[in-house]
């Protein structure tokens, strides 16, 4: 069993409702992101997202662009991330790691030369907005063939047919994408959200994170009581932003924000 | 018995273009190029585009409403000009031009445009939204939006909307919200991502009128097929006027729409070679440049595996070109397969050499070319004199220079 899929058994097996931060790595600095992550999880992640800089994110909104582009101007490349995820595990034996990115990067290292590196850093899966499963044949044998998930989007366009057919080959868990646009963008429809999330349950038999217009503790408790996971980007990217001056309270303030989103996560989860 | 030569019996080629060339293939590849990487959002909103696109390149009746907005609207057909004072200069085969400048806006993507319009509003889809470089396929959009009564909001980077003013003063005229592009390098590919970016949030209501042979399935092949009608004019037209097809085509390759335009009717004509020129910028070794094809390598960008300007981790570079059209640091996944299954070639024209014949054809012809297609030109100045003087070579004449002229009047010192 994968990482992914054990932490998920285990938090079924408890009750819990994941809670899965993205950050991107190397931003502001890639000296934060390692102590960033080790805070996270000490404020009640369940799994991380790290988003792997690309110069050209068409999926991202502005704040998630920003960031991208902090970590570029430091250089940050694929390689640094499955660096920054190998000194991750060093520590932490147990917390998934997925990487969160574009196909180019990964295209150029070459899928098999990824999936190497990638499974010997403690890398557990990754996400590749741009590669849907008509495009992903390749990728995801490399992935599979060294143990790592293929994480999907699901969108609120997506056809019972692609329901289907991205639950033939996603692996790990599945990301619904719960507003058509950018990531940061946009208001839930809380009851939409719910209707398709057991429509895709009733599809796909992995676990069901919901993403893309969670931004507090209300947002975060109202997706958590339909979900298996609330996955929360630009509302923690956004506030690194503010630190940027400041790098060093960054893990203090986000590991505080985080955990008030899971002490709103598990109040619905006890209710 | 005299044997006429086997192509004048060729009558020109329809539409679909037959035997054995049949790019894409159901998936939208060309060979290992072209395919459809977008986030799951686009997935089947593309699917519907597809549909409906295969539906009306079918239907007799959206092809005669475009055939007659081709003729009155945009002053189709344009004609080919034998440029004689300046094939006599050269000294070698005979240079025609194809006068895509005459267009009604004055470049090529018009021919893509009112297509795509007419399409979307078949879809019942009530926004139009492009990017744009030079601002041509902005103001082609912005153009049939008025036409049409369609919402149209064109992106341009923050760096083409200095260097192309008039044209994003024309967008505004005709009732385009023009939004300035601020995010990776304020260029095309900049001004592509925010157009996704839209698209993906208001896809319902919505079509995004891409200006290239880029970008995800169907887009490479419809706007292709759209922009076809430059070469199936100009292969009636050089067999009507010289008895015989040309030796040679010649064609700026930006995105690579009109050189595929003109291109694609002719691609079986094995006789015909083909000539795609990208902008060399400072000079290739100075990496200064916008030429995938001739120095980039095969990656994924904007919805498609195609040769791409990029580092060694993937990260797509800045390009540089005197001529916004051109700067752009991917290229149409069909021109990809067509450099290497060998059937055309690729080079590149430097700014000073694409400068050089925009004041010779200019002073020659009385023709102000676009500094796009000047990059064509300055090819064909240097195929023409390796020619035959009974040879002739057909060069895409794919905009005119007015948008230009703050352009070039500034690398003369001189303020407009
Ligand atoms: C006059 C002209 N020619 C050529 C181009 C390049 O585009 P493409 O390569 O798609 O023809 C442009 C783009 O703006 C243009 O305005």
């Amino acid at each position: 069993m994968s990482r992914i899929a054990e932490r998920f058994a285990s938090l079924r097996g408890r009750g819990r409702t994941a809670l899965i931060p993205f950050v991107t790595a190397g931003d502001p600095h890639p000296s934060t992101t390692v102590p960033l992550m080790h805070a996270m999880v000490g404020a009640g992640a369940d799994l991380i997202e790290l988003g792997v800089p690309f110069s050209d994110p068409i999926a991202d909104g502005p704040v998630i662009q920003r960031a991208t582009e902090r970590a570029l101007a430091r250089g940050v490349s694929l390689a640094h991330v499955l660096s920054m995820v190998r000194a991750f595990r060093a520590q932490d034996p147990d917390t998934p790691v997925v990487l969160m990115g574009y196909l180019n990067p990964i295209e150029v290292m070459g899928y098999e030369r990824f999936a190497v590196a990638a499974q010997a850093a403690g890398v557990d899966g990754a996400l590749v907005v741009d590669v849907p499963p008509e495009e992903g044949a390749e990728l995801v044998a490399a992935l599979r063939g060294r143990g790592l998930d293929l994480v999907y989007l699901l969108a609120p366009t997506s056809t019972p047919e692609r329901i289907r057919l991205i639950g033939e080959v996603a692996s790990g868990f599945v990301y619904y994408v719960a507003v058509k646009g950018v990531t940061g963008a946009g208001h839930l429809d809380l009851d939409a959200v719910a209707a398709r999330v057991s429509t895709i349950k009733s599809a796909i038999p992995l676990p069901v994170g919901v993403g893309f217009g969670i931004k507090d503790a209300a947002t975060a408790a109202a997706v958590a009581a339909v979900a298996d996971a609330v996955i929360v980007g630009s509302a923690i990217v956004s506030r690194i932003e503010a630190l940027e001056q400041t790098p060093e309270a960054i893990p203090g303030v986000i590991a505080e924000f985080l955990a008030d989103l899971r002490a709103a996560i598990d109040a619905v989860d006890a209710g | 018995m005299a044997t006429a030569p086997a192509i004048l019996s060729d009558p020109p080629l329809p539409a679909g273009l037959g035997q054995g060339y049949h790019w894409p293939d159901a998936h939208g590849h060309f060979g290992p190029y072209g395919g459809l990487f977008v986030p799951e959002t686009l997935m089947h909103p593309l699917a519907q585009l597809r549909e409906a696109y295969e539906h009306y390149l079918g239907d007799p009746e959206f092809q005669a409403e475009l055939d007659a907005d081709l003729q009155d609207y945009v002053g189709r057909p344009s004609p080919i000009y034998h440029a004689q004072r300046w094939s006599r200069d050269l000294d070698g085969a005979q240079v025609y031009l194809k006068r895509e400048d005459l267009n009604h806006t004055g470049a090529h993507k018009i021919n893509n445009t009112i297509g795509q319009a007419l399409l979307a509003r078949r879809m019942g889809k009530t926004r139009i939204i492009a990017e744009t470089g030079a601002g041509q396929h902005g103001v082609a959009s912005a153009t049939v939006a008025a036409r049409l009564g369609l919402e149209c909001v064109v992106y341009m980077g923050e760096v083409d909307v200095a260097r192309q003013e008039a044209n994003v003063y024309r967008m505004r005229l005709l009732g385009a919200r023009v939004v300035s592009v601020k995010s990776g390098s304020r260029t095309l590919k900049d001004a592509l991502n925010e157009a996704m970016r839209d698209w993906v949030t208001n896809v319902d209501d919505t079509f995004y009128i891409i200006g290239t042979v880029a970008g995800p399935h169907p887009y490479p092949a419809m706007v292709r097929d759209f922009q076809a009608v430059i070469g199936r004019e100009s292969r009636a037209q050089m067999l009507a006027r010289t008895g015989r097809l040309p030796d040679a085509l010649v064609a700026c390759v930006g995105g690579g729409s009109n050189a595929i335009g003109l291109f694609y009717p002719f691609i079986e004509d094995a006789g015909v070679a083909m000539y795609g020129i990208e902008a060399a910028g400072d000079g290739l070794a100075t990496g200064r440049h916008a030429a995938p094809l001739n120095a980039g390598r095969p990656g994924v960008l904007h919805g498609n595996r195609t040769y791409l300007m990029e580092d060694a981790n993937g990260q797509i570079i800045e390009t540089h070109s005197i001529s916004a059209g051109l700067d752009y640091p991917g290229v149409g996944p069909e021109h990809a397969w067509l450099k290497d299954s060998g059937r055309a070639h690729y080079d590149a024209i430097t700014d000073a050499e694409a400068l050089a014949a925009f004041h010779t054809l200019t002073r020659t012809e009385g023709i102000i070319p676009a500094l796009e297609s000047s990059h064509a030109l300055a090819y064909a100045a240097k195929l023409a004199p390796t020619m035959r003087r009974d040879q002739s070579i057909l060069v895409n004449l794919s905009g005119r220079g007015d948008k230009d002229m703050h352009t070039v009047a500034t690398l003369e010192g001189l303020v407009l």
